[in-house]
């Protein structure tokens, strides 16, 4: 077990370092380096960077240096947690990010536990009542989850919530609370305003994990095992509830890791369709801006993110599944 | 009695002396979902082919007189007789709002016309021609146009682009999922052929990419596109952004498939035999995998159309003046603009119905090519 986790923490590891050179990727593609660019920026603002502090700065990021040197100084600097200005902001990238990160990691953590909640009913019923209605419609309802990309369902779902019921279903706040404090009445307003949200991040998702619970659990029904526990009086629920389910969970758990990155993925361009205050839309403008930097630690962050919520998963997979738990490898 | 035993005998007689891909169609031919799937794909890429034809109106002529323009209605029957028309339409201004607002005229029929002179174009590249399904006598008067899907914000004809616009977007998909199966073939047939280091260095960077979340990394390689590439290096740019992400899905299939394989009958014979091991590969094993193949590659393009799709939705993907359904969908970012001219959405739905009629074909490929299901 505790190779198991060594193992998912080394990958992690790896992960986070090919999430950060292309990050530096990125931040370095566009003509041009970083100090030249602020240069202009702030002189198109009216000030003016003196020789001495451009200098200083060049230092700082080693521009003129080889590409690893730099990118070392990145990291260097990254983990002293200086993760540099925002050309467009005027304002350090870790307070221009700040809250938006959370309402992310919110939003995402909210879409994968509704994933869960939904598809596991629902694929336990399709599969036990194989070729009923329900199993139909779910199927369906599946199959369409997995069509629609998220983003058209939201503006679909803006669409018909503006013609239909003429509310604006966007946003993660009323308007009369966007710019208050924290209070109880802002936290209820958010818990609000978060089901839809995650029900379009989640629904392909969901839909996935539908077919996956079904097939798996299919396959399961059919043993002798479940023949013989049906056969000796035992309650359907209990046939069904008791043994099967648990090790159709297995695979169905197995894929949890990759469900988040596609959901933190889905969030970008859901944020920006229904205007939630997550990095999404700040991503993009940074991007449109061509301010790197900004660009390039969002996708760090959110990549690292990523990254811990799958360790988490897989930790917890551990924890459900004991075969994982005594392999030995 | 006797006339179905033998007919029972040349039926089974029939299925000894099929070849593997004659199984297949046959047992993809009673998957009537993925059959209908196909046909509607092949009606797809038939306007890729003949997107010019299918247009009646230059994709990229604008026209403030018809700004925002909705859906003309056709009238199939003129009296009693087949004779589509379609009633004249006059724009004109709110005196209120001084919003556009278009008033059909049903005094004025404009005929619909099969086959008629329009703008020029080479069909498939090649053949000049002036040609176009559907249209209007005296195209160039600005009262007498047909507008099936109605016009965007500078009356550009929404049918016309669409035919377009599904020119690029498949092609682009089809390129993407190309250059992701040379990838996936290449590195998930060394991985599972070798196994051993190559194998596990292989399967962590597949494992390594999984764990990025995709679309913000897109996004960022994208904005880096220098703004003064043409419409055909982004196009290029694009679809090698697509399918850098893309080719782990089907090199894990190619992989998996190498693996179960290395160790059959024939597999083992073949080596034994003395043929060399590009002979085995190409010779034994990858035809008896290439229908799986062909599945995998074939659910993988939905993925590819999405990415298309969203990149060039949030603007970084495909810029104007190319035309793909993501372009498309651009016009309907806003709900309010959503609101007031609807069709603006109608790309939704060829991006919906293609990526499912992929997803079904996908399927029924599959389930054939699996010589044990049953």
């Amino acid at each position: 077990m505790l190779a198991y986790i060594g193992r998912r923490v080394v990958l992690a590891v790896f992960t986070v370092w090919a999430i950060s050179v292309l990050s530096f990727a990125i931040i370095q593609l566009p003509p041009g380096d970083y100090v030249s660019s602020y240069i202009a920026q702030m002189a198109s603002m009216g000030s003016v960077v003196t020789d001495e502090e451009a200098q200083n700065l060049r230092i700082q990021y080693g521009l003129g240096q080889p590409m690893y040197v730099q990118y070392l100084k990145w990291m260097k600097l990254i983990v002293q947690g200086d993760f540099g200005m925002s050309m467009e902001w005027k304002r350090p990238n870790t307070e221009v990010i700040g809250a938006r990160l959370w309402m992310t990691v919110l939003i995402s953590v909210a879409a994968l536990i509704l994933t869960w909640i939904l598809a596991l009913p629902i694929g336990i019923y399709s599969a036990v009542r194989q070729y009923s209605v329900g199993d139909y419609v779910a199927t369906f309802i599946g199959f369409v989850g997995l069509a629609v990309p998220n983003f058209l369902l939201a503006l679909v779902l803006l669409y018909l919530g503006f013609v239909l019921f003429d509310a604006h279903i966007g946003g993660l706040f009323s308007p009369e609370l966007q710019d208050a404090d924290w209070s109880a009445a802002k936290v209820w307003d958010l818990l609000k305003h978060v089901p839809i949200p995650a029900l379009i991040l989640g629904l392909a998702g969901t839909a996935q994990q539908i077919r996956i619970m079904r097939a798996n659990l299919l396959d399961e029904l059919r043993k002798p095992y479940v023949v013989t526990a049906r056969s000796k009086g035992l309650s359907e629920s209990k046939v069904v509830l008791k043994y099967p389910v648990r090790v159709a969970l297995n695979p169905f758990a197995s894929t949890i890791g990759y469900t988040l990155p596609y959901i933190v993925s889905g969030s970008i361009i859901v944020s920006l369709v229904l205007g939630l205050p997550t990095v999404g839309p700040l991503l993009l403008k940074a991007l449109i801006a061509q301010d790197m930097f900004l660009a390039g630690t969002i996708v760090l962050l959110l990549g690292v993110m990523t990254v811990i919520g799958t360790l988490i998963s897989d930790i917890l997979l551990v924890w459900i599944d004991p075969r994982i738990r005594l392999e030995e490898t | 009695m006797a006339v179905a035993v033998a007919a029972d005998a040349v039926e089974s007689q029939r299925i000894f002396v099929a070849s593997q891909w004659q199984l297949m169609w046959w047992r993809f031919r009673k998957h009537r979902v993925a059959v209908a799937s196909g046909i509607v794909i092949l009606g797809f890429y038939a306007v890729v082919l003949g997107a010019d034809f299918l247009a009646y109106a230059d994709p990229d002529a604008s026209e403030a007189q018809r700004s925002l323009m909705p859906p003309q209605r056709v009238y199939w029957l003129d009296g009693w007789r087949f004779g589509p028309y379609v009633h004249g339409v006059k724009g004109a201004r709110d005196p209120q709002t001084f919003k556009r607002v278009y008033v059909s005229d049903p005094s004025q029929k404009i005929p619909l016309r099969f086959l008629v002179e329009g703008f020029e174009y080479r069909f498939l590249g090649l053949i000049p021609s002036t040609r176009h399904l559907i249209g209007v006598d005296g195209g160039l008067d600005a009262n007498k146009t047909i507008f099936l899907l109605g016009t965007d914000v500078q009356g550009r004809d929404l049918w016309s682009r669409l035919m377009y616009g599904t020119r690029i977007s498949l092609t682009i998909g089809l390129l993407g999922v190309t250059a992701s199966l040379v990838l996936g073939v290449v590195l998930g047939g060394i991985s599972g052929f070798y196994g051993g280091v190559i194998d596990t260095v292989i399967q962590r960077v597949i494992e390594i990419l999984r764990s990025i979340p995709t679309i913000p990394l897109w996004m960022g390689l994208a904005a880096a596109l220098p703004r003064e590439w043409t419409i055909l290096q982004v196009y290029f740019a694009i679809t090698v952004i697509i399918s850098l992400l893309g080719w782990t899905e089907l090199a894990r299939v190619v992989r998996g498939r190498f693996l179960s394989m290395r160790e059959e009958d024939f597999v083992v014979s073949a080596r034994l035999v003395g043929c060399t091991r590009l002979r085995t590969i190409f010779v034994h094993m990858v035809p008896s995998f290439m229908s799986h193949i062909i599945a995998a590659t074939t659910l993988a393009l939905p993925a590819m159309i999405i990415s298309e799709t969203s990149l060039s939705f949030l603007g970084l993907g495909l810029r104007p003046p190319a035309i793909s359904w993501g372009v498309l969908l651009q016009q309907a970012q806003n709900v309010q603009t959503v609101a007031i001219s609807p069709w603006l959405m109608l790309p939704a739905v060829p991006v919906i119905v293609a990526v499912m009629a992929f997803n079904f074909l996908g399927d029924g490929l599959r389930d054939a090519a699996d010589p044990y299901g049953r």
